[in-house]
């Protein structure tokens, strides 16, 4: 994918910026096309905050809200987008807590994330603290089981090939 | 529904309507709660999922050339951009040199299967505020269209012209003259059109300063498409991360700023007209050569993630795959323009009235397949 | 029409001569409304065919054309069905009202419907008040819809009702003044003597400019009065908040479904009577033979008829705040200051005699 830069900022730049806010972050570029941030569920809010107040990362577009299942942890991917000035990151939280995941909801920081959380809620059953309105999204309220974990196993539904 | 809802909500003013599920107005199996106050809108929720078919996990044991099948029955009014939007991510991973030949005439069906979709949102657009022949108008030039991807794709509404490598056939002889005389008759039409609608005095009034999405609010909520154009918010990905053949084509970005119904409704009007002039730009020139290249028969893509965007005709469409190296994907998500224009509905509405909510819903334009997957 | 005047003037004498005096004059209005309520079905399933093929054409396409030739049986196969529906009824509705609802809607279209003038001395009911007698009857059909709601029960229908009750008591009052207007020229109400005063020159080219205004507002006011588009918020919202006759099914929702259509027509009849002369040919150019006023007149009704009815595939509609403010602010007003215009050139001799 082809940008156009203004104001970009390189990966480098963004790195040596963010690490400066919290020290405890993983930063890697390795099979993917943006710069990758692992960060620990106590921190992740704080660290979306000042990725998008922060004027010359200016995060204000978080384009896509992904939930994970790693296999041994449930994750979120966040993608995040400036419109100011074009550069992309994606952050990612994990945690090994299958029976009561917990993230720090980021709706409050972008409106969007408010229906995306939800849905990660729906088929993860990871749950955001502060959300204004965690209920299913898709499936109905009596479903049991959350389908896109790994684990999940359905005998009528689901064919396995 | 349960009942809960319903209770809390019954005071002595306020009552509870369900536009249900199958209701002309709401473009595919939507359910919205409302909670009116007399014709005033307090709270709009939007209850999902009726044609939800658990694509994303359907994904994650098919291959991926199967994949593709499954993405144009998502947004079917854009399906071939649907496809190319997982053809891209594939042919990046694996980082395939695509002939200019394919990228020129994946951009010219793409931008026709976006004037067809605009198109049928103009008839409904009309259909919705009162004006029932526009549907029959709406219609009658998307045949046209969809008799052309008849003859060259094989199909008329989900075409899976595209696969990883490139298209599935090469175009039919009859295409480049075919193409060029629907765009000579529709320009034609098109200022008709147009002026039925945006120059009749009901239509302003029902649309004018109604459903007010500031440039702020249509960020924070994701807002893309003609939906965020016609609030000021630049945000079309043909121009900031441009794919096929988008790069050599020039052309304007339509961008409003009142925000309101009817600026919307112009935006996606004026598309039609910069569609056209991509397509005449590129009509005469398509480059000779393969129409694909060899891929294997097992496609397993290296091991990372991978993200590519496409502008539909609804928005910005995401595909985002993370590959472990085999030949099935381990996750794929879609991020589907309809769902966050969807999100916004209840901010834009509320304190309007039923009437403005049918109009709002109009020029949200949203596929409800495209938001349940 | 001397043949016509002669059969009648027979069927007259032979009744009166067949029963004693009472019986006969009731058996003879018996006569008179039995044929009434032909012409009324008649021509209600007509117009619902007319309305099917007026859409089509907009539309670019044919309409219903399989049932008989042209589609002329269509409506008469959709009568059919609708006959042969159970009658479905809520259990906690009234059902006395619920019955009656119908009624008031099919009576007020028929008493409205006897007092045209088809051609000279062809008229059912003559009286010297026939203006006002008209509008009050159309006033009456808003009970029907008023109680078709309450009496079915149900909180969404009731909503709808009321919504369009409003919307007909308002827009009567433009319709009232509309025809007040062009009163002034005439200076009667009786309908048969309107017509003759149209004798010197229709009345919308006699009053020129204030009948032209008139016949505008008298247009909007009338379609609005009948709910058709564009001002069917109320019925095109029925999907989502329940128009008044979502409880009612066959047989009676037809005759709501009729009466609406019959309403047009009638709304159409008055147009023609008051504002384009009538049965009167344009210049007099068949007033030699009078049968042919029923022609002149079903012809410039069915003029009017067609342009309600392209009104309707047109335009969009407009939001039910929208339609009350436009009564209230716009024609009241254009109306009222229409009259004194209309005044002030009849008194200054100013309209156009021929």
């Amino acid at each position: 994918m082809k940008v156009n830069k203004t104001d970009f900022m390189t990966n480098e730049a963004l790195q040596n910026l963010i690490t400066s806010w919290i020290p405890e972050l993983e930063f890697t570029e390795e099979g993917s096309q943006f710069l990758n941030i692992t960060v620990q569920p106590e921190h992740l809010h704080q660290l979306m905050s000042q990725l998008k107040s922060n004027s010359e990362t200016n995060f204000d577009y978080l384009f896509c809200l992904s939930g994970i299942d790693w296999g041994k942890e449930l994750g979120v991917v966040y993608h995040l987008e400036s419109t100011t000035h074009r550069h992309i990151i994606v952050v990612k939280v994990k945690t090994e807590d299958r029976d009561n995941p917990t993230f720090d909801t980021v709706s409050n920081i972008w409106l969007t994330a408010e229906f995306h959380e939800r849905e990660v809620f729906d088929f993860f059953g990871i749950k955001f603290n502060n959300h204004p309105n965690l209920k299913r999204l898709f499936l109905t309220e009596d479903w049991e089981g959350f389908p896109l974990r790994k684990d999940y196993v359905d005998e009528i539904n689901m064919i396995i090939k | 529904m349960d009942t809960s809802i319903a209770n809390s909500n019954l005071k002595s003013e306020e009552y509870f309507i369900n536009m249900g599920p199958q209701h002309p107005a709401t473009h595919g199996v939507l359910r919205l709660l409302l909670t009116i106050d007399g014709e005033i809108i307090k709270k709009v929720e939007p209850d999902l999922g009726y044609i939800h078919r658990s694509i994303e996990k359907m994904c994650e044991r098919d291959s991926y050339q199967q994949i593709v099948h499954l993405t144009d029955r998502m947004d079917y009014l854009s399906s071939h951009i649907n496809n190319e939007a997982v053809c891209l991510t594939v042919e990046n991973a694996l980082q395939l040199e695509i002939p200019d030949r394919v990228k020129v005439i994946r951009t010219i069906i793409g931008e026709l299967t976006r004037i067809a979709s605009h198109t049928l949102w103009w008839g409904v657009m009309g259909m919705d505020v009162g004006a029932l022949t526009t549907y029959f108008y709406g219609f009658r030039d998307r045949e046209l269209i969809n008799d052309i991807f008849e003859e060259t794709c094989g199909a008329r509404l989900t075409m899976n012209y595209n696969i990883p490598g490139g298209l599935m056939f090469d175009i039919h002889p009859n295409f480049v003259k075919r193409v060029k005389d629907f765009i000579a008759h529709f320009k034609t039409k098109l200022p008709e059109y147009d002026t039925l609608l945006s120059g009749n005095v009901i239509f302003q009034k029902r649309t004018k300063g109604v459903g007010i999405l500031t440039k702020e609010d249509a960020i924070s909520f994701g807002a893309s498409g003609p939906v965020g154009r016609g609030s000021g918010y630049s945000c079309d990905v043909r121009k900031h991360h441009p794919y096929s053949a988008l790069d050599k084509v020039s052309f304007k970005e339509i961008l409003r700023t009142e925000g309101d119904t009817f600026a919307r409704y112009q935006v996606r009007v004026d598309e039609m007209w910069e569609s056209m002039s991509i397509i005449e730009q590129l009509i005469d020139n398509i480059p000779e050569g393969e129409y694909k290249v060899a891929t294997n028969a097992v496609i397993k893509l290296p091991k990372g993630e991978f993200y590519q965007k496409v502008e539909t005709a609804r928005g910005e469409l995401g595909v985002y795959v993370v590959s472990t190296g085999t030949k099935n994907p381990y996750r794929v998500k879609f991020r589907s323009p309809g769902f966050s224009n969807l999100s916004l509905l209840n901010h834009i509405t509320v304190g309007g009235k039923i009437g403005d909510l049918v109009a709002t819903m109009a020029t949200l334009d949203i596929v409800v397949p495209d938001i349940d997957r | 029409m001397n043949l016509t005047l002669s059969i009648t003037n027979n069927i007259h004498n032979w009744l009166f001569s067949i029963m004693p005096e009472g019986v006969a004059s009731i058996a003879e209005m018996v006569l008179i409304a039995l044929v009434y309520l032909a012409i009324f079905a008649v021509a209600g399933l007509y117009l619902v065919l007319l309305e099917r093929k007026v859409a089509a054409w907009f539309q670019l396409r044919i309409g219903p054309n399989r049932v008989g030739y042209w589609g002329l049986l269509q409506t008469m196969a959709d009568a059919l069905k609708l006959v042969s529906k159970e009658l479905t009824g809520t259990v906690k509705a009234d059902k006395f009202l619920y019955n009656l609802a119908p009624y008031f809607v099919i009576v007020s279209s028929l008493m409205a419907l006897s007092v045209f003038p088809f051609t000279r001395e062809f008229q059912a009911f003559d009286i010297n008040i026939g203006i006002f007698f008209l509008i009050a009857i159309s006033s009456i059909g808003v009970i029907g819809i008023l109680l078709g709601g309450w009496a079915s029960n149900n909180k969404f229908a009731l909503i709808g009702a009321m919504r369009s009750g409003v919307q007909t008591i308002s827009y009567e009052l433009s319709v009232g003044l509309s025809l007040l207007t062009m009163v002034l020229i005439t200076g009667t109400l009786q309908l048969s003597e309107i017509v003759e005063v149209q004798k010197n020159g229709w009345l919308i080219v006699q009053g020129h400019i204030p009948a032209i205004i008139a016949f505008m507002i008298y247009m909007i006011a009338g379609t609005a009065e009948t709910n058709r588009a564009p001002f069917d918020m109320v019925e095109a919202e029925s999907e989502l908040g329940a128009g008044f006759h979502t409880e009612y099914s066959g047989m009676k929702f037809a005759y709501f479904f009729l009466a609406e259509f019959i309403n047009m027509f009638i709304i159409a009849a008055i147009a023609t009577t008051i504002f384009f002369g009538g049965w009167l040919s344009p210049f007099g150019i068949t007033e030699s033979i009078p049968w042919l006023g029923v022609f002149w007149f079903i012809g410039k009704t069915f003029v009017i008829v067609f342009l309600m009815m392209w009104f309707r595939w047109t335009f969009p509609r407009l939001r039910v705040d929208q339609l009350l403010t436009l009564e209230w602010k716009y024609l009241l007003p254009l109306n009222l200051l229409n009259i004194i215009l209309m005044a002030l050139i009849v008194w200054l001799n100013l309209t156009i005699q021929f």
